[in-house]
């Protein structure tokens, strides 16, 4: 591998052979050829800083006119111009960390499954099984879990949950409906669990061989190898994983705008319907009454794409350190 | 040591010891909880595909594909606006999309050892990352209040945004796959470095650009959230780029919130049509990445 910046070898040599005096030292064919791709470079970098320009230029009027209270006021009156998005970032919060760490639970789980356990005849399928729950469209996932799941949880699992647990712990003690938060924290798991999966596993292959012999060699048992020298070493790692698949629960907006119930308001129970900020904007945007109610909503979407912004960084350079600058594969 | 001591030792490592014991048992229960996970997470898809073909089979006949959809309460219609909706929003968003996902591969595989290849290889990754509702909202601030009309371009145009950072990655990592003595080949032929990479590199790594090309092609006809505050939706046919204009996606989420019985099963019908387009198309780039294989080695 070439040094960073400066070519050596074969590309030095090529170089200096292209050379020519009539484009100042530069193969003309090569000019126009880095010229073009790096166009193509530019548009993507444009993109991103387009998308942040767009959408806090278009929030302006909203954005003076709540402050910073916009991100804890939880009055949503769009005839009265009152617009707090705090429920909504509860809500996005709420359903986003709990799908989180039941996708997390079971996404390392299947990873180590993967790496450690499985023979590849039984390892090929299950990674297959796992892209193809990647590729299953989002709305897709919500007609889903609006009649087959909303509907299961309505008649069978809910009422236990609330008969079982609700009879001493508050927030399982509601009335279980079709759609409300536990619906979309089942729907968001299944749906970020090929991410945390698929990046955990890239990373715990990434763990040297000679970290798990090394144990082995001491006597531990597998499981003991897992937790005593794969786990800590992947760890950060495992964290990313982990943290890409809150920026795709944060996102998730037409799974979540089906099942959550849309009702604006604090949630106290997890069969309450709520909010969050993909699905308000994808509810109310096309029947917006009046400017500030579409500046508000667009400030909305400049929040979510801060958010997932700060997590996509965070979640990116943990993995980077594990896998030491190698690019994981991730299933979007 | 005495004798009991090296007796004991031994011990240590045979079935009559308890604490060896709890340790193969810990280590047993352990493996059969991975193997337990690894079994649920086929649960999810079984569900989703059998209730899929139990509530989507039924509806799927001629006039979904023939006819247009219904007003609301009369029963019978089609859904013809979307499939036709979907396919030219998807190939003209495949269009603009892939010559910028492609160069940005080639830039960040041929010029990117450096530090703003590596700023724009995390820019690329961040893009992938950005729910895609908000990329609606950015094309709808972009294209569609100027122009003061939802349209079909606008849509293909937010489902290239989609595609682009997708497309850029697989495009970069299987450049890096093709053998350096090709290029060391070309290069002692003669031939300058765009002309390598046109003709030797990007050939070779085509196979797998194909494949990432299919795989994000399925992912965008998925897209519904893009599309919402762009194209909008049409229940009538339409094929003009400059008019709302209907998706598959977009239309089972209006059916599935619909009170109407006979959308409901026209939305599973679709639901059923697209996952299996979708299922289709990334084990065709399956098939494709075979040969993949060979380019690797």
């Amino acid at each position: 591998m070439a040094r960073k910046g400066t070519p050596v070898g074969v590309e030095a040599q090529r170089a200096r052979i292209e050379r020519t005096p009539l484009t100042g030292g530069a193969n003309l064919g090569n000019l126009v050829f880095a010229g073009l791709m790096s166009v193509a470079a530019a548009v993507v970098g444009l993109l991103i800083f387009g998308l942040f320009w767009e959408l806090t230029s278009r929030s302006l009027p909203s954005i003076q006119a709540s402050g910073f209270g916009f991100l804890w006021g939880t009055t949503w009156d769009p005839p009265k111009g009152i617009f707090g998005a705090g429920t909504f970032i509860v809500g996005t919060l709420i359903t986003a960390v709990a799908a989180l760490v039941a996708a997390s639970v079971v996404g390392v789980l299947v990873a180590l499954f993967l790496v450690e356990v499985a023979p590849p005849a039984i390892a090929r399928p299950i990674s297959y099984v796992v892209e193809l729950l990647a590729a299953i469209p989002s709305v897709v996932y919500g007609l889903w879990g609006v009649y087959v799941l909303g509907v299961f949880i309505r008649d069978h699992l809910g009422p236990w949950i609330d008969g079982s647990l609700g009879a001493f712990i508050p927030f399982f003690d509601g009335e279980p409906r079709i759609t409300g938060i536990f619906s979309a924290c089942i729907v968001l798991s299944i749906m970020i669990l090929p991410t945390v999966m698929a990046v955990s596993r890239d990373v715990i292959a990434a763990v040297p061989g000679s970290q798990r012999e090394g144990v082995l060699a001491l006597g531990a048992t597998r499981w003991e190898m897992i937790r005593t020298s794969v786990l800590p070493y992947a760890r950060s790692g495992v964290m990313g994983a982990a943290i890409l698949g809150l920026a795709r629960a944060v996102g998730e907006t037409l799974a979540v705008t089906l099942v959550i119930g849309n009702r604006v308001g604090i949630p106290h129970t997890i069969f309450d319907p709520a909010y969050t900020m993909a699905s308000v904007i994808a509810n109310q945007f096309t029947e917006v009454e009046n400017e500030m109610h579409r500046s508000a909503l667009l400030e909305v979407a400049l929040v979510l794409l801060v958010m997932t912004f700060l997590i996509n960084v965070v979640a990116r350079l943990l993995v980077w350190r594990v896998t030491n600058g190698q690019r994981v594969t991730v299933q979007e | 040591m005495t004798p009991d001591n090296a007796a004991a030792s031994v011990d240590r490592f045979t079935a009559a010891d308890p604490l060896y014991r709890r340790r193969k048992a810990i280590d047993r229960a352990m493996t059969a909880v991975m193997f337990a996970a690894a079994g649920a997470t086929v649960v999810p898809l079984a569900l989703i595909l059998f209730y899929l073909f139990r509530n989507g089979l039924g509806a799927i006949n001629l006039d979904l594909f023939l006819l247009d959809p219904s007003a609301p309460g009369r029963g019978g219609g089609g859904v013809r606006s979307a499939l036709v909706g979907s396919a030219i929003m998807v190939g003209l968003g495949t269009a603009i999309g892939t010559p910028v996902a492609i160069g940005c591969g080639v830039f960040l595989a041929e010029f990117g050892r450096n530090r703003a290849g590596t700023v724009l290889r995390f820019l690329v990754d961040v893009l992938a990352g950005i729910p895609s509702i908000t990329v609606g909202l950015f094309v709808y601030g972009l294209i569609v209040l100027p122009a003061r009309q939802f349209t079909a371009f606008a849509g293909a145009v937010a489902l290239a945004i989609i595609l682009i950072p997708i497309l850029a990655r697989i495009t970069e990592e299987m450049m890096l796959l093709v053998p350096r003595s090709l290029r060391e080949a070309a290069y002692a032929l003669g031939a300058p470095h765009w002309m390598t990479v046109l003709r030797i590199v990007l050939p070779t790594a085509m196979p797998g650009i194909m494949t990432g090309l299919m795989l994000a092609l399925a992912r965008i006809a998925g897209e519904a959230a893009p599309l919402m505050f762009t194209a909008l939706g049409n229940q009538f046919l339409s094929t003009d780029l400059f008019h709302a204009m209907d998706a598959l996606p977009l239309r089972i989420f209006y059916f599935a919130t619909g009170p109407y019985e006979n959308w409901h099963q026209q939305a599973w019908a679709m639901s059923l049509v697209l996952v299996l387009f979708i299922l289709g198309v990334s084990l065709l780039a399956r098939t494709i990445v075979g040969s993949k294989v060979t380019v690797r080695q």
